[in-house]
């Protein structure tokens, strides 16, 4: 368990230039989350259209590893359905916990860097913030859907 | 190692390959071996209901649990043992004096005041009583440094000042506020001071008499005794006028169907079975910094925090919040450019543990305008040594940020 399987290149890519920064003018699906342990907070927004993600964007406040991870989330989920994007929360939570995932399932390579996270249990909280604020967006407007 | 560090058993060992430094005591305290065996000894040989029973390892338990009672009172030099309940932590007993004294007592036109820089459990309880209650909630003005200018502090308060709620010591900023000071002006003014000495009575002599505190709430594992035991202490003629606030075995004296009493003070307020261990191991606790003496721990505390502003100035590029001098052994910083979590995992890789977050001040950290912060935090288990090994943690941090950044 060494730093460098934490801090890998392309995290810190993704951490000093994020992808997807920003804000979505109105008609985009909002969700807000913070950790109260400690204090990260994101903003994750999505434009649903026809059941797909055409396009997300995050603005938040954390560490290397929080933000890194909301924009490679932002990045991977683009032009995945809501069902898609779900499996790929449910891909990303399991190699939290340490499972053995099938990383080429993801859409984006990048995020196989995050694995090393997984050693780190008090860092896996800040690796999943975005992906559970895209679970919570993506699931409420495929509530809206469902619903007549 | 210094002296009192080989009586704490856990601190002799290694963490990710490294010895083990152990800086993050305002979170939690570590517990010398004195404390861990009193409460394995009660275990082993006396566990019992107190109050209750005439065997005797009932008396045993019971005279235990008592006789920690009195070592508490003796520590803070209050007049009664009446004056002392055993609570949860200083959460519970801060909820205390809210609900039961203040939430009665206050209402529209009263103003309770507390300052910016309080921990969250000494916070937020008074947000729900001014909610309930009507009153007004007010702020002392902080100075930049993180003190109180007592000529403004004293200025706040006013006629409408009920109650005045601080912490003798700030968990982030380390200032020791004038609490002996500011509990004259609110008496003055007709009021009452409740004080967090969460992170005082660990590491100062805390005497309620002389600083004339009408409440004083402290949590056991902060001062090298157990989890889930804590204190309040309030001036008995005011614990004496405040309704119980759980009801159950162990706090009545007369039940019958529609109407009950109370028992006498303090264990009115002790419903149900208490933690009898965590006041045999508090006890334990409070002898083992008696016997090293609470000025010597007070001493110790503020030469390691002169010595690590000191030493944390001479690295680039990182902030010190909060007074430079006169302050207890927590020091709460930043490093430019890194995120306060990755500082702490970086230093935890050298085996040093850091707590890094919002430190449960987070109206505290908007006013010093940064989303989180590390926080180093000393005892008397701590020398130079740990220090330098912090120093070094911080220099290996910037170089490594600087590389994978690069």
């Amino acid at each position: 368990m060494s730093l460098d399987d934490l801090y890998r290149r392309v995290i810190m890519d993704h951490y000093q230039q994020p992808r997807n920064r920003g804000k979505m003018e109105d008609g985009a699906v909002t969700v807000d989350l913070n950790n109260p342990t400690c204090g990260d907070r994101i903003s994750v927004q999505m434009r649903i259209k026809d059941d797909t993600i055409e396009e997300a964007k995050f603005l938040g406040e954390g560490c290397s590893i929080s933000l890194a991870s909301a924009s490679m989330m932002t990045e991977a989920v683009k032009g995945l359905s809501v069902d898609q994007a779900l499996h790929l929360v449910d891909l990303f939570s399991r190699m939290m916990q340490g499972e053995e995932v099938d990383t080429d399932e993801f859409p984006l390579e990048d995020i196989e860097a995050l694995q090393g996270v997984a050693n780190f249990p008090a860092r896996i909280k800040c690796a999943t913030l975005a992906w559970k604020a895209l679970e919570k967006g993506a699931g409420e407007s495929g509530e809206r859907l469902d619903s007549p | 190692m210094n002296r009192y560090a080989k009586d704490f058993p856990i601190l002799g060992q290694q963490v990710n390959g490294n010895p083990l430094v152990y800086l993050d005591s305002s979170a939690t305290s570590q517990k010398p071996f004195q404390v861990i065996e009193a409460v394995e000894t009660y275990y082993k040989q006396y566990n019992s209901n107190v109050h209750r029973g005439v065997h005797t390892l009932g008396s045993r338990a019971t005279d235990a649990y008592e006789g920690a009672r009195e070592k508490v009172r003796r520590l803070i030099n209050a007049e009664s043992t009446q004056e002392i309940v055993y609570t949860r932590g200083t959460t519970t007993a801060l909820n205390i004096v809210a609900s039961s004294y203040a939430c009665p007592r206050l209402g529209e036109g009263d103003e309770i005041l507390i300052s910016p820089s309080e921990h969250h459990s000494n916070l937020i309880p008074w947000q729900q009583v001014a909610k309930k209650t009507g009153a007004a909630l007010k702020y002392f003005t902080l100075e930049p440094d993180g003190t109180l200018d007592l000529e403004k502090a004293k200025q706040a308060i006013n006629e409408r000042t009920r109650l005045v709620a601080i912490a003798q010591v700030s968990n982030v900023l380390g200032t020791i506020f004038p609490v002996k000071e500011l509990a004259k002006a609110v008496h003055d003014r007709g009021g009452v001071i409740v004080v967090d000495g969460a992170q005082s009575v660990p590491h100062m002599k805390v005497d309620v008499r002389e600083l004339d505190c009408d409440f004083l709430a402290f949590s056991g594992h902060k001062m090298a005794g157990p989890t889930g035991i804590g204190v309040l202490y309030g001036k008995k003629e005011l614990l004496e006028a405040m309704e119980p606030v759980e009801f159950g075995g162990e706090m009545i004296d007369h039940v019958d169907l529609y109407e009950s009493t109370w028992k006498e003070l303090p264990w009115k307020f002790e419903g149900g079975t208490p933690l009898i261990a965590g006041a045999v191991g508090l006890g334990a606790a409070v002898d083992y910094l008696e016997q090293v003496g609470m000025d010597t721990v007070a001493e110790h505390d503020r030469k390691l925090a002169a010595y690590a502003v000191k030493r944390m100035e001479e690295v680039e590029g990182l902030n010190i919040y909060g007074p430079r001098e006169d302050r207890m052994g927590i020091v709460t910083f930043n490093i430019e450019g890194v995120h306060p979590h990755d500082v702490a995992t970086v230093l935890d890789a050298e085996g040093i543990a850091v707590r890094a977050g919002h430190h449960c001040c987070q109206p505290l950290m908007r006013w010093m305008e940064v989303a989180a912060t590390a926080r180093a935090s000393f005892y008397l288990y701590n020398d130079e040594a740990d220090i330098d090994r912090l120093v070094q943690g911080l220099q290996k941090t910037k170089e490594y940020f600087g590389n994978v950044l690069r």
